[in-house]
C-alpha cells in the first residue's frame, strides 16, 4: 500500500532535477561586467556593435570572459575588477570618441558567473531587488489632467481654424476646463458648427443648449479619446524618461508604467539621488527657427569662414554642419504631435506634425513668406543643439499640420518622430514616493536575511531529526526541497527578490514544516491506536492531506488578498508566499510520502517505523474508553 | 521523544466561559489602546521623508536632533536604528519644499556637523501613496475575512467560518492593541506580516475543526462538548510542535533579521501566540455558544455513497 508506481518516481526525481538546474545559477555569483547600450534612441545596439567592442578589446590586450549581444545591449564579462576598469576605457576610447556627445553608454555592471549552458537553458539567476543590491527608486504621478487641458487647448484652436475656413461665423471659443464652449447666433449656425465638429474631430462629442436668444455649444473629448489621449501621454513621459536616464549611464534602468497614471523609476546602483532627480525632471526643448543661407553663412558651412552675426553653427544628426538663425519662430511647447506616416502621392515616408492653433499661425505666415527656403528643427537637451532635420519649404503650410517628406527611410522617419515627440514631456509629472539604499545597507540585508532563513531551517531541521527519528529526516529533506522548489519557481519567473520576499521565504518555511509535523502526528497516533506500521503510514498521509489542503487554502487566500490589493514591498512578500504555499504541498506531500515509500514500501513484514517514541498510555486510552 | 502524554480528553470547554472573558477583556484592551493611543504609522503611510544615516562612532541624538530642527523642521522625529551609530530621522511632509530638497539640506547639515557621516538610506512617500496603502490595506483584510468565511463555510458549515474568523481577527486585533500600547512603527511589512498571521492561524482553527468533524463521525455517542474537547486535546502536540518551528523560524528573523524585518517578526511572534489560544479556546468555543450539531456536519447524504456502509444498497 505504500508503493508509488514508476511514473511518480520520475516525476520527482525530474521536478528535483529541474529544480535544481534553475536554481544553480543564483549560486554562481556575480562577476564584473562592462555594458554597452545605445544612447539615442535612433541607435542600434547589434551584432556590428559587438565586434566593435571585441575588436577594442583585442586591440587593448584585454581578455574577456565572453561578449554577447543580449537584448539590447552587449556585454562583456571580465575575471577582476581591473580588466573590467581597463576594458571600459578601452571601449570607451572606441566606441565613444566624442564624450560630450554620446552614441552608446558604457557602463560597469554586475553579471551572472553561471556558465553559458546554463544560460542557453534560459536558467538565470534572480534579480536582487533596490534594498538588497542598492539604488535609487523614484515613483512619479502623471499630471493627466494637465494633459487633457493641454488637448482642449489644442482642439478650440483647430476649432477656431476649421470654422473660420468654411466661413461659419461664431460669438467666440474659449476653453473650459477640459471641453470647448462655442457661442453661435442662431440654430441653423448651430447645426452646421455641430456637423462640421461630428465631421473633422471624431474625438469630440457635442452637445447643444440654448442661451436666451442665442446657443451655446459644449465639445468635450469622449471617453474613450480621453483614454487614448492619457495613455499617450503616459507612453510619452516614459520614452522621455528613458532617453534622460541614458545620460546617467545606468547599466539596467528600469522604467514601468504602474497604473493609468504612474511610472516607476528604478536606477541600480545609482547612489547620487539629487543628480538623478535633477536629470529626471529636466525639460528638453525643441525650437524651429530659419536656416541661414546667405553667402557668409555658405562659407562657414564649408569651415571657410566665420559664422555671420545673429547666426549658430549646429550639427545636423549625420555630423554635416548647419548655420541657423537665432531667431526662434517656434518652441516644442507648440508641437502637439509627431507621427511617422506615408505620403498618400508618392508613398516616401514622412512624418507629419501637429501644430496647436497658435502654432499653426505663425507657421503659416513664416510659410508663406520663405518659400524655397530651409527651416531647421533643433532640440535642445543639456544646453547642447543638435538639428533634429532641415527640410526645405515646398509651399504655404495653413491648418497646423506640417509634412516633413524626402530622402528618409521608415526608420528615419520613426525616430524622427520619437525624437521630435520625446523631446519634452506631454504632461507635467511630480514624485511621490522616492527611496535610497546604499550599497552597505543592501549587502547588509541579504546577509540578515540569508542568515535569518539558514538559521531558523537548522533549528527547525534539528529538532524534527531529534523528535521524529527517521520520519524528521524524510520532513527536513522535504523542507530542503521545498527551498529548492521555490528558488527555481522564482528564478524561472524572474522575479524580483527583496528583503519582504527573504522574510516570504523564512515564514513559507516555518508554515511549510506544518504539514509534516500534521502527518507524522497522525501517524504516531495511528501507532497509538494499535495499527500497523505500513497501514498507519498509510492512515497517517491520507487522513492528514484533508486538513493540509484546507489549511495551505486559508493561508493562500490570504496571500492573495496581499497580492491583489498589497503594493510594493508587499507584493514581493506576497508573490514568495503564495509560491512557496504551493511548493509546499508538493513537497510535504508528495515528495516526503515518496522519500517514506522508497525506504519502507518494499518491507512487507515492517515491525516498526522510526518515528520517535510513540507513548501509550498504559492501561487503556481515553478515547476507547469513552467509547 | 514524545512530550504530550495526555490520559484523557481535558475539559476545555467546561471552563469555555473562563476563556471567552479572557479574551474579551485582552479585546477591549487593544481596543482601548488603539483608540486612545493610536498606531504609531510609518512614513509609508503618512507620508513624508525617512533619512538612515550611520555614524562612525555613537552618534548622540540630541546634537542631531538640534542641527536638523536648526533647519526649520520643528516637528522632527530622531531616534536610534537597530545600533546606536545608525540613526533614523523622521520629517513631516512640507508644503512647497520637494523630498530632494529636503534630503539633501538635512545631510548637508548633518555632513557639516560630522563629515564622517554616511547616508544609508532616504525614503520619500508623498501623502496620496499613504492614503491609498490604507485603503489598500483595508481592502485586503477584508477580502482576506470574506474569503476565509465562504471557503469555510463550503467546506465546514457557516458556524465554524464565523467562528473562525471572530477567533483570527480578534487575534489581528490585539497584535494592532500592542503595537498601539508599546508605539512600536507599524510599517506595510508589519501589514503583511499581520494578514499572514491572519491566514496561517485561521489554519490552526482549520485543523482542530477537521478534528470535530471526525469525532462527530466516530463517536457517535459523545456529546457536542465531549467531542470538541476531544478533538482539541488530540491536536495538542501537533499544536505545540508546528508553533514552536514556526516560531523558530520567526525568531531567527528576529535575531538575524536587522531593524527591518524587526517589527514584522514581532507581529509574527504576538500572531503566533495569541493564534494558538485563539483557536484552542475561541474558536471552539464560539462554534459551540453557536450552536454546532453532529447534524451540521455529518450529512445524511453522505451514507449513500459511503462504501463503508454496511445499510448501503438495502434500500427497499
Amino acid at each position: 500500500m505504500n508503493r508509488y508506481p514508476v511514473w511518480k518516481y520520475a516525476i520527482l526525481v525530474i521536478v528535483l532535477l529541474v529544480g535544481a538546474l534553475y536554481t544553480l545559477p543564483n549560486f554562481f555569483g556575480e562577476a564584473p561586467a562592462v555594458q554597452v547600450s545605445s544612447a539615442k534612441a535612433t541607435i542600434k545596439v547589434d551584432t556590428a556593435v559587438q565586434q566593435r567592442v571585441e575588436e577594442a578589446l583585442k586591440a587593448a590586450g584585454v581578455t574577456p570572459d565572453f561578449v554577447a549581444l543580449e537584448g539590447n545591449s552587449v556585454r562583456a564579462r571580465f575575471d577582476t575588477p581591473d580588466t573590467q576598469l581597463k576594458a571600459k576605457d578601452a571601449i570607451q576610447k572606441a566606441l565613444v570618441p566624442d564624450a560630450n556627445d554620446p552614441s552608446y553608454i558604457v557602463a560597469l555592471n554586475l553579471v551572472s558567473r553561471s556558465p553559458l549552458w546554463l544560460k542557453a537553458l534560459h536558467a538565470n539567476p534572480m534579480y536582487l531587488g533596490l534594498d538588497l543590491r542598492g539604488g535609487v527608486h523614484f515613483m512619479l504621478q502623471v499630471d493627466m489632467q494637465a494633459a487633457l487641458t493641454k488637448k482642449a487647448e489644442s482642439y478650440a484652436g483647430d476649432i477656431r481654424t476649421a470654422l473660420r475656413d468654411k466661413n461659419i461665423r461664431h460669438g467666440g471659443i474659449s476653453r473650459d476646463g477640459q471641453s470647448i464652449d462655442i457661442k453661435v447666433r442662431d440654430e441653423a449656425t448651430a447645426t452646421a458648427a455641430r456637423n462640421l465638429i461630428a465631421d473633422q474631430f471624431a474625438d469630440l462629442q457635442v452637445t447643444t443648449t440654448p442661451e436666451g436668444t442665442e446657443f451655446k455649444l459644449r465639445a468635450s473629448i469622449k471617453p474613450e479619446a480621453t483614454r487614448r489621449v492619457q495613455e499617450q501621454a503616459l507612453k510619452q513621459n516614459m520614452v522621455t524618461l528613458h532617453n534622460r536616464i541614458n545620460e546617467l549611464g545606468v547599466a539596467e534602468p528600469v522604467i514601468q508604467q504602474q497604473g493609468l497614471d504612474r511610472i516607476v523609476v528604478q536606477l541600480p546602483g545609482v547612489q547620487d539621488t539629487a543628480k538623478a532627480k535633477d536629470i529626471l525632471g529636466r525639460t528638453a526643448t525643441l525650437e524651429v527657427r530659419m536656416v541661414d543661407e546667405g553667402t557668409e553663412a555658405r562659407s562657414a558651412e564649408t569651415g571657410r569662414g566665420p559664422v555671420p552675426f545673429g547666426s549658430e553653427r549646429y550639427l545636423e544628426r549625420n555630423g554635416q554642419p548647419v548655420i541657423v538663425k537665432k531667431q526662434v519662430i517656434l518652441t516644442g511647447e507648440n508641437l502637439t504631435d509627431a507621427q511617422p506616416g506615408f505620403d498618400g502621392q508618392t508613398q516616401e515616408p514622412t512624418v507629419n506634425l501637429t501644430l496647436d492653433a497658435k502654432g499653426s499661425r505663425i507657421f503659416k505666415d513664416i510659410t508663406r513668406e520663405n518659400v524655397g527656403k530651409r527651416m531647421a528643427i533643433v532640440l535642445f537637451e543639456k544646453g547642447k543643439g543638435e538639428v533634429v532635420t532641415a527640410p526645405v519649404i515646398r509651399s504655404e503650410i495653413g491648418g497646423g499640420r506640417v509634412q516633413i517628406s524626402g530622402r528618409m527611410t521608415t526608420a528615419e522617419a520613426n525616430d524622427t518622430a520619437l525624437l521630435l515627440r520625446a523631446g519634452s514631456l506631454a504632461a507635467p509629472m511630480e514624485i511621490i514616493e522616492e527611496y535610497t539604499i546604499g550599497p552597505s545597507l543592501g549587502a547588509d540585508n541579504i546577509e540578515r536575511g540569508i542568515h535569518s532563513v539558514v538559521w531558523g531551517m537548522v533549528a527547525i531541521a534539528v529538532f524534527m531529526c531529534i523528535y521524529y527519528a527517521l520520519f524528521g529526516i524524510f520532513s527536513t529533506v522535504s523542507l530542503a526541497v521545498n527551498v529548492l522548489l521555490l528558488l527555481a519557481i522564482l528564478s524561472m519567473l524572474q522575479a524580483t527578490l527583496t528583503l519582504p520576499g527573504i522574510a516570504a521565504m523564512a515564514l513559507a518555511l516555518g508554515v511549510a514544516i506544518d504539514s509534516n509535523v500534521l502527518i507524522n502526528e497522525r501517524i504516531r497516533e495511528e501507532l497509538r491506536e494499535g495499527v500497523s506500521p505500513q497501514a498507519a503510514i498509510h492512515a497517517g498521509y491520507e487522513r492528514a492531506w484533508a486538513t493540509i489542503l484546507d489549511s495551505n487554502v486559508t493561508t493562500l487566500i490570504a496571500g492573495l488578498a496581499l497580492l491583489a490589493f498589497g503594493s510594493g514591498p508587499v507584493r514581493g512578500f506576497a508573490v514568495v508566499h503564495c509560491i512557496g504555499i504551493l511548493t509546499s504541498m508538493f513537497s510535504a506531500v508528495f515528495f516526503s510520502r515518496g522519500l517514506v515509500n522508497l525506504w519502507y514500501g518494499r518491507k512487507k513484514k515492517l515491525k516498526s517505523v522510526a518515528i520517535g517514541q510513540v507513548w501509550k498510555p498504559e492501561s487503556d486510552s481515553a478515547v476507547a474508553k469513552t467509547n | 521523544m514524545e512530550f504530550f502524554r495526555i490520559r484523557k480528553d481535558i475539559p476545555f470547554m467546561k471552563h469555555a466561559l473562563v476563556f471567552n472573558a479572557i479574551s474579551f477583556i485582552t479585546f477591549a484592551l487593544a481596543v482601548f489602546f488603539l483608540l486612545t493611543r493610536g498606531l504609531h504609522l510609518s512614513v509609508e503611510f503618512t507620508g513624508g521623508t525617512v533619512m538612515e544615516v550611520a555614524y562612525s562612532q555613537p552618534a548622540e541624538l540630541a546634537k542631531v536632533r538640534d542641527t536638523v530642527a536648526a533647519l526649520g523642521y520643528p516637528d522632527v522625529q530622531v531616534q536610534n536604528f537597530g545600533t546606536s551609530r545608525d540613526v533614523m530621522i523622521r520629517l513631516p511632509v512640507q508644503k512647497g519644499v520637494t523630498s530632494a530638497q529636503q534630503s539633501e539640506q538635512v545631510l548637508g547639515a548633518l555632513k557639516a556637523a560630522d563629515p564622517a557621516v554616511i547616508l544609508r538610506r532616504t525614503e520619500f512617500v508623498g501623502p496620496q501613496v499613504g492614503e491609498e496603502l490604507v485603503h489598500g490595506g483595508l481592502m485586503a483584510l477584508a477580502m482576506v475575512v470574506v474569503g476565509i468565511v465562504i471557503y469555510l463555510a463550503f467546506r465546514f458549515e457557516w458556524k465554524f467560518g464565523v467562528a473562525a474568523i471572530i477567533a483570527n481577527l480578534h487575534d489581528v486585533v490585539i497584535i494592532l492593541g500592542f503595537f498601539a500600547f508599546f508605539q512600536w512603527e507599524f510599517s506595510l511589512s508589519v501589514l503583511a506580516g499581520v494578514l499572514a498571521v491572519l491566514g496561517y492561524s485561521v489554519n490552526e482553527s482549520v485543523v482542530i475543526f477537521d478534528r470535530i468533524r471526525e469525532a462527530f463521525r466516530k463517536y457517535r455517542k459523545m456529546t457536542t462538548h465531549e467531542v470538541i474537547d476531544h478533538a482539541i486535546t488530540s491536536t495538542m502536540s501537533r499544536t505545540i510542535i508546528t508553533h514552536a518551528s514556526t516560531e523558530a523560524m520567526v525568531l531567527s528573523m528576529f535575531f538575524f533579521g536587522g531593524p527591518s524585518l524587526h517589527y514584522f517578526a514581532l507581529a509574527l511572534t504576538i500572531g503566533i501566540l495569541f493564534g494558538i489560544y485563539s483557536s484552542v479556546f475561541v474558536a471552539a468555543a464560539i462554534a459551540m455558544w453557536l450552536g454546532v450539531k453532529r447534524e451540521d456536519l455529518v450529512k445524511p447524504a453522505k451514507k449513500e455513497g459511503d462504501p463503508n456502509d454496511p445499510h448501503a444498497g438495502a434500500t427497499v
